[in-house]
């Protein structure tokens, strides 16, 4: 099993510990990764810009430093969707993609994450996870209940999981919509976090950094005590920061 | 003029935060409804299969399931005429009243009305349309456009719709209980049926099998005004056929659930033929329709079946308010149809959604409204003049991540800027993420600076 590690851009430039946390999280769970030191970014910010022709250089470089793995594996949904969808070719042979989780679960199929977490954790689920890659059910559909991310972080010791009022409504990041629709981006990202708050939420953790850091954002902004981590960084038994 | 993008009038719309979260909360209300009411079938996802091949079949047989609905209709007795553009639509809705002289009419919600500009057209000429909807009466009041198809005075408090009746129909000022005001609109409503000579409906389903006809309304404002009037003008966007009468069961399970949660809208009626001594006609009005059908990335959006539950789920539709999208069909499914109509005018539409799927997943038909929107984004910065600035900052962006060494670069430059950038600089006004939220704090490697000196060594 020949498996690619993807960190997308902005968690290389800005978020090296979630990186670390998931290259660590494989190799324990018997994964030999490979990192092709010549990636850069999937192209997904100018595509969902609509220039997604900008991109096409992006996606060229991904496919020349992940063309020949079995498994490209990336702790980001939303990066995730986007190789699946517009930069992987449609072919039998092609490399697949997972999402750190769903890679976990689907083709690991772990069931022993060892770490201990003794907080009150909500999860934040993002969209491109959950209703792009189908991670979980969302509350729309009318399928049998799962979720992915939940199943693991289940399996770590002494955690507590929140259950918040809108399980799965989105926080507002959406790549440039964040600073094209501020306002509307703001008011939803507050929103998302006075539904952890209200629910006495310590440590919000989700699988895609981008909203993540959108929150994490407004959190440090309005000094809440709330902690922003990774899901990578808990079931690899990060402590809280 | 430039036309107001939707960023800018959200904006405007959410500097009144506590009507702004008064919104989100009510149509969460209508949305959780919808769930609750989707939970108790457990053939759902069925139905929305069903559904949406339903209409793909529609849809690649537009033309002759056309033909067929006009033949049986013929047969029946309804009058059928067709209508390139609103304006077709209006000339034959005026030349209708003229010919059977008619001086009142009366018209229940019609969203294709709404689009062609009827109201206005005949307003122009003389005439005074009564809206009989609940909330389409009360915005005619104030003058305003439906903020949201299915609910359009869903923007008002009852405070607010207790102002206008006072002023229109004469209620006691600052009475705002729902029953009170409810039972005045009653009393004022029921004489404008009775005057009425004519009445316009919209229609949910036409039926080429049969060449029949649903009207789907809660109020019975619909049935009120056909049984009164000798005329009744039914006005139809082509693409709201079904082919057969037993494909309706599909789709009036998934329209009240998915529009309101209830399990059925209060009164479906079926219109076949005109009561003896009365006449029937429909319009069949195309307005566009063909040109989005043939668009291949589009045409899904034609399913639309107009229950509105995008727009409820739509976590941006529910804080920037309906009239945001300055359209006639608003939130998600607009942002997808109104392009099509006027790229320009509508470019910042698709842009005004962070590609959640939630739209997807709610519609009952299932149209991939998010895909949509991706592929409209696509097609707004190829054809239209949109911010320069940002194309330009994507060509950059583009250009620096096809090359792995400009990319480093440019990454160890951008961390070290932030780093010794005072705060007043990197939180100015020109940052707009840093308006309210901070940046990220600044690693002194990045990851890949990491693994290469503890991995690669």
């Amino acid at each position: 099993m020949r498996v690619g590690l993807f960190i997308p851009c902005y968690v290389d430039q800005f978020y090296p510990g979630v990186a670390k946390a998931t290259l660590e999280l494989l190799e324990k769970h018997g994964v030999e990764v490979d990192y092709p030191l010549s990636q850069t970014c999937c192209g997904q910010p100018m595509a969902n810009s609509g220039y997604e022709r900008y991109g096409k250089a992006s996606s060229e470089l991904f496919m020349k430093n992940f063309g020949g793995f079995d498994y490209i594996v990336a702790p980001s949904g939303s990066c995730t969707l986007h190789v699946k969808d517009h930069v992987l070719p449609k072919e039998e042979n092609a490399p697949k993609i997972y999402e750190l989780c769903e890679f976990l679960t689907d083709v690991l199929r772990v069931n022993n994450i060892a770490s201990t977490f003794p907080h009150k954790v909500g999860f934040h689920s993002s969209c491109h996870g959950l209703r792009g890659l189908r991670l979980a059910k969302c509350s729309e559909r009318m399928d049998p209940e799962f979720n992915k991310p939940l199943s693991l972080l289940k399996q770590v010791k002494d955690i507590e999981m929140i259950e918040l009022d809108r399980k799965d409504e989105c926080c507002g990041f959406g790549g440039t919509f964040a600073v094209a629709e501020e306002a509307v981006s703001i008011t939803m990202g507050n929103d998302r976090l006075a539904d952890h708050t209200k629910n006495g939420v310590e440590v919000l953790t989700g699988a895609d950094m981008s909203c993540l850091m959108h929150l994490q954002g407004l959190i440090k902004r309005q000094n809440s005590p709330i902690k922003v981590m990774h899901i990578a960084e808990i079931l690899n038994g990060n402590p809280v920061e | 003029m430039k036309t107001q993008s939707h960023a800018q009038a959200a904006a405007e719309f959410i500097k009144d935060d506590a009507r702004t979260h008064w919104h989100d909360e009510t149509l969460w209300h209508v949305r959780q409804k919808r769930d609750l009411s989707a939970q108790g079938i457990p053939e759902w996802e069925t139905l929305r299969d069903t559904a949406s091949a339903t209409k793909d079949y529609v849809l690649s047989h537009l033309g002759e399931l056309l033909e067929q609905f006009e033949t049986n209709a013929l047969a029946n007795g309804i009058e059928v005429l067709w209508a390139k553009d609103a304006q077709e639509h209006n000339e034959h809705v005026y030349r209708i009243l003229q010919e059977n002289k008619v001086s009142n009419i009366v018209k229940s919600k019609s969203i294709l009305t709404e689009e062609c500009g009827l109201n206005h057209y005949l307003e122009d000429k003389g005439y005074d349309v009564v809206d009989t909807d609940l909330g389409e009466r009360i915005i005619q009041f104030a003058k305003q456009a439906p903020s949201h198809i299915v609910l359009p005075a869903i923007h008002l408090k009852k405070q607010d719709i207790g102002e206008i009746f006072h002023e229109h129909i004469g209620t006691e000022k600052g009475a705002s209980d729902p029953k009170y005001l409810t039972e005045a609109a009653r009393q004022h409503l029921r004489k404008k049926f009775v005057e009425a000579n004519a009445a316009i409906t919209g229609v949910n389903f036409g039926i080429a099998e049969t060449g029949g006809f649903v009207v789907c309304t809660n109020e019975g404002n619909a049935d009120m005004g056909t049984h009164l009037a000798d005329i009744h003008i039914a006005c139809m966007g082509i693409e709201k056929l079904i082919p057969r009468a037993t494909d309706l069961g599909v789709f009036l399970r998934l329209l009240a659930r998915s529009a309101t949660g209830q399990s059925i809208t209060n009164y479906s009626s079926h219109f076949h033929k005109p009561a003896p001594g009365k006449k029937l006609y429909i319009i069949l009005v195309d307005n566009g329709r063909t040109e989005q059908l043939g668009r291949e990335d589009f045409k899904n959006s034609l399913k639309c079946i107009r229950c509105g539950a995008c727009m409820n789920t739509c976590p941006i539709y529910r804080r920037s308010g309906g009239y945001s999208y300055n359209s006639t069909v608003p939130g998600p499914i607009g942002s997808i149809l109104s392009p099509g109509k006027d790229l320009k005018k509508y470019s910042t539409l698709p842009f005004a959604s962070t590609l959640c799927g939630s739209c997807s997943d709610v519609c009952p038909v299932k149209i991939n409204i998010h895909e949509q929107l991706y592929k409209w984004r696509q097609v707004i910065t190829e054809n239209t003049d949109v911010d320069a600035s940002k194309k330009l900052a994507m060509k950059v962006a583009g250009y620096t991540f096809g090359k792995p060494v400009l990319y480093d670069l440019a990454g160890k430059m951008a961390r070290t800027a932030l780093k010794i950038t005072p705060d007043s600089l990197v939180y100015s006004s020109l940052n707009v993420w840093g308006k309210h939220r901070d940046l990220p704090d600044v690693p002194k490697e990045s990851f890949k600076e990491w693994y290469q000196k503890n991995r690669k060594s």
